[in-house]
């Protein structure tokens, strides 16, 4: 039989493949595997083909240098067992406390740097540091409403994570266009599994920003900030606006007056109690930070500290996602959770240290060096596979900068089989799971962003730089939660539709009378 | 206007709508059965094929192919889309000499694709949107190149009839869907209302909510009471009501059960809503005939038993 994974070399490369372990597949693909061995290569082709117009007709695009495109989504999914994700949901919990604890140290008294975990230079010299943020304390205790863990699975399969993000972490929208449009193009697969619903996540969001507003506001109004038409993510913004029910504005649809934030409407202003921000600081408050920006709303930053408005997530966040800092998380969670991290960290030198820069230098050639403060892939030099002169411009940039570098082994990330130019090819994922803190608990949407290189062999899966995207599925376990309760309910039988004339004649003898009527008409009969 | 032409095109509008809203409500329910498999496949048939008013023996074996054959594809089925847009195209085609050309071949190409298999070849999906685009196009023709004179009146009164009926049917899957999923959820989705009602209560989500958006909504052009307003004010152009009282029995049937449902307590609504849903049902049943019986009397055709004495 022509397998769709006939020659599909996964499972004996360096990487591990999430769907065969060398000899077979693994159990939590088989069905998918059943149904893709089903269809002709053809009928896949058109199933792929019908994705991809789905998501131009929706619009689901992202904006390539000004260039709007399709979203490139695959059609096999990846699927995670219930075990593992347990863990993923541990770990990203864990990590979202301890950063939470961290920023609200590094904003208050620093506690973290008197006690030696990590240097005070290290925050006081990365960009993202604001002092215009201190001691202004949010409502609930939360800064990081929503964050994205970036995970790898290393080698030997375990998930380490590779980048935090808690600014304004993109694409969760893509996992819920994504589970509608596998689950419209995979309908016999998607019916097999039993897979976590991805659904929920903007009221999870909705509730968790209605908990962060200011005390004593009983019905806060909730908006979105967005850059405005021209951003990348835009379509996003636009989805979550839509899917929670709430405003989208722009910089220009907001004014600050006497320490409150108002949206201009048609029935005069109306004040605005939290804004989930997709700007980021740098645009945010021309009063406070770059003056030319036209993407904010002057005295922002201000109302925030009178503690009028809330911005979700909080100003500064960028100290705790800064990748030297990231070195750090680790002892973090030990320093104020008391606990072990769930999720390993990727081994890291840091450039600023005289030692690691000397070995790292001596080896340039095999490692991945990345700007500390860099986001979408920019700047990422992978050693093997980067050109001499490359390496030593490199070289120059860490001996004039060294805190700005980090360097990380090459890790190897593990492959998913995807649908590339009507075959099936090993394709380096990775994985952003979605978390929403609502101050009581961290909730961490059952499922996440997996981002996939569509070149062969390509190690950076950032959609700037030309990645692609595939489903998520989270397999809901067997024994875990209580006995679902079946529908037991049976509805009356109502009384249909009247039918009207049109139905009843089309079962009844009129229009043979008719007809009849017509042809003796037609042979010139008896007349009347 | 002639009575059978009015007839007409009062059907028309009852038979567009409701194979929009039955295309509406099998997206919703199938992409459910699809998506949640905690929905036991056979209960969740049968409740709709219920509360569409499809009688279905208990031998017969339920399933969603079966559901798709009764209320989609087969033409000898009376609910089905498939015989409600053939009877569209037939109610137009009694009244081809008044309408407009555009209206005429937005119905007959619609039924065309119905009779060639084109609509079943789509597959439900596409089939089920394909239909909603295309009664889209016929309102909107309809809109766009009818006189507002009485066979519009009459078109916009079937319409609304039918989407009040269509709704309250609507409510009561949710209402017998239980706790299981999101009903509410899928019932706004499948009046194309979801993010409507979440701009109008804030995104929060309640059944509460739900249920008084889709009934007593003065705004949203689903809503029950919306749709009977509609057709209140209808009625009211038909027949210019004098100083006291209503005269059109239609008039007086729609009002009582809308002004029935408006002033009284939601939860007291609430708490039978497939029994306040079946009665809202009968008022359509009956305002239709009042209708037939004022309007259309006689267009019926004198049915002669002759020497059957």
């Amino acid at each position: 039989m022509d397998s769709m994974f006939a020659n599909y070399p996964g499972g004996q490369g360096a990487a591990y493949d999430e769907m065969f372990d060398g000899a077979g597949p693994r159990p939590a693909y088989g069905a998918v595997r059943q149904t893709l061995d089903s269809m002709t290569r053809a009928e896949l082709a058109a199933r792929v083909e019908a994705l991809q117009s789905s998501y131009l007709d929706q619009g689901v695009t992202f904006d390539i240098g000004g260039e709007e495109r399709a979203f490139p989504l695959d059609i096999l999914p990846r699927v995670i067992e219930q075990e593992a994700f347990v863990t993923i949901e541990r770990g990203v919990a864990q990590r979202v406390r301890a950063l939470e604890a961290f920023l609200s140290d590094v904003y208050d008294t620093g506690q973290v740097f008197a006690d030696g975990v990590i240097p005070r230079r290290v925050i006081a010299t990365s960009s993202h540091f604001h002092r215009a943020a201190a001691s202004i304390r949010p409502p609930n205790g939360v800064r990081v409403h929503v964050s994205g863990i970036d995970l790898i699975r290393d080698d030997a399969g375990e998930f380490r994570v590779l980048e935090d993000n808690v600014r304004v972490p993109s694409g969760v929208s893509y996992v819920m266009t994504n589970r509608r449009a596998i689950a419209s193009a995979l309908p016999e697969t998607f019916a097999s599994h039993r897979i976590r619903p991805v659904a929920g996540y903007p009221q999870r969001l909705l509730a968790a920003l209605r908990a962060a507003a200011p005390a004593g506001v009983a019905d806060p109004t909730v908006v979105v900030l967005t850059p405005g038409v021209f951003n990348g993510a835009y379509f996003e913004h636009a989805l979550l606006a839509r899917t929670m029910g709430v405003e989208l504005v722009e910089g220009r649809d907001l004014e600050c007056r006497r320490g409150r934030v108002m949206m201009r409407t048609t029935n005069g202003p109306e004040p605005v109690h939290v804004i989930y921000r997709r700007v980021d600081d740098e645009f945010l408050d021309p009063v406070h930070f770059r003056g030319d920006s036209m993407l904010g709303c002057p005295g922002l930053v201000d109302a925030a500290r009178s503690g009028q408005v809330v911005l979700a997530n909080a100003i500064g966040n960028g100290v705790a996602d800064d990748k030297l800092v990231y070195t750090y998380v680790p002892d973090l969670i030990r320093y104020y959770l008391g606990e072990e991290p769930v999720l390993r960290n990727v081994d890291t030198w840091r450039l600023g240290d005289a030692d690691a820069r000397e070995e790292v230098l001596d080896r340039l050639d095999e490692l991945v060096v990345k700007p500390v403060d860099g986001s979408g892939g920019k700047g990422i030099v992978i050693g093997p596979a980067a050109s001499r002169a490359e390496l030593d411009d490199l070289r120059v940039k860490v001996m004039a900068e060294p805190r700005d570098f980090i360097a990380q082994p090459v890790v190897q990330l593990s492959t998913v089989p995807t649908f590339i130019d009507g075959t099936m090819g090993p394709r380096h994922v990775d994985l952003r799971p979605f978390a929403v803190n609502d101050g009581s608990k961290v909730w961490v949407l059952p499922g996440g962003l997996t981002r996939v290189a569509l070149a062969e062999g390509e190690l950076i899966v950032n959609s700037s730089r030309g990645g692609g995207s595939k489903d998520t599925w989270v397999l809901a376990g067997t024994q875990s939660g209580a006995p679902r309760e079946e529908v037991t309910v049976t509805a009356r039988p109502a009384e249909p539709p009247s039918n009207g004339p049109a139905i009843e004649d089309l079962t009844s003898g009129r229009d043979q009378q008719e007809q009849q009527q017509q042809s003796r008409d037609e042979w010139g009969g008896d007349p009347c | 206007m002639l009575s059978r032409i009015a007839q007409s095109m009062f059907w028309i509008g009852r038979y567009v709508e409701r194979a929009e809203d039955t295309a509406r409500i099998l997206d919703v329910q199938t992409q459910l059965l699809l998506e949640d498999t905690s929905h036991p496949e056979e209960t969740t048939c049968r409740n709709l094929l219920a509360i569409m008013g499809v009688e279905v023996a208990d031998d017969v074996t339920v399933d969603t192919r079966f559901m798709l054959e009764q209320l989609a594809y087969d033409s000898t089925a009376p609910a089905s889309v498939a015989a409600v847009l053939a009877a569209a195209r037939e109610s137009a085609r009694r009244a081809r000499e008044t309408l407009s050309v555009a209206m005429w071949e937005s119905i007959n190409t619609t039924h065309r694709s119905v009779v060639t298999g084109q609509f079943r070849a789509q597959g439900p999906a596409s089939g089920f949107s394909w239909v909603r685009d295309r009664a889209a196009l016929i309102n909107g023709a309809a809109d766009a190149t009818m006189t507002r004179d009485e066979g519009w009146q009459f078109l916009i009164l079937g319409r609304c009839l039918e989407r009040a009926d269509m709704t309250s049917r609507l409510v009561a899957t949710a209402a017998y869907a239980g706790g299981v999923g999101a009903p509410w959820t899928s019932t706004l989705r499948a009046c194309g209302g979801y993010e409507a009602f979440l701009r109008t209560y804030k995104g929060a989500e309640t059944e509460r909510g739900a249920a008084e958006f889709l009934l007593l909504d003065r705004l949203f052009p689903r809503s029950v009471v919306f749709s009977l307003n509609r057709a209140e004010q209808c009625l009211d152009n038909l027949e210019a009501g004098g100083r006291a009282g209503f005269q059109n029995d239609a008039l007086r049937l729609i009002g009582r059960t809308r002004a029935d449902l408006e002033y009284r307590a939601l939860s007291d609504v609430v708490a039978d809503l497939p029994g306040e849903m079946e009665k809202l049902q009968l008022t359509t049943a009956l305002a239709t005939e009042s209708v037939t019986r004022r309007f259309f009397a006689g267009s019926e055709g004198t049915n002669w038993h002759g020497g059957r004495i």
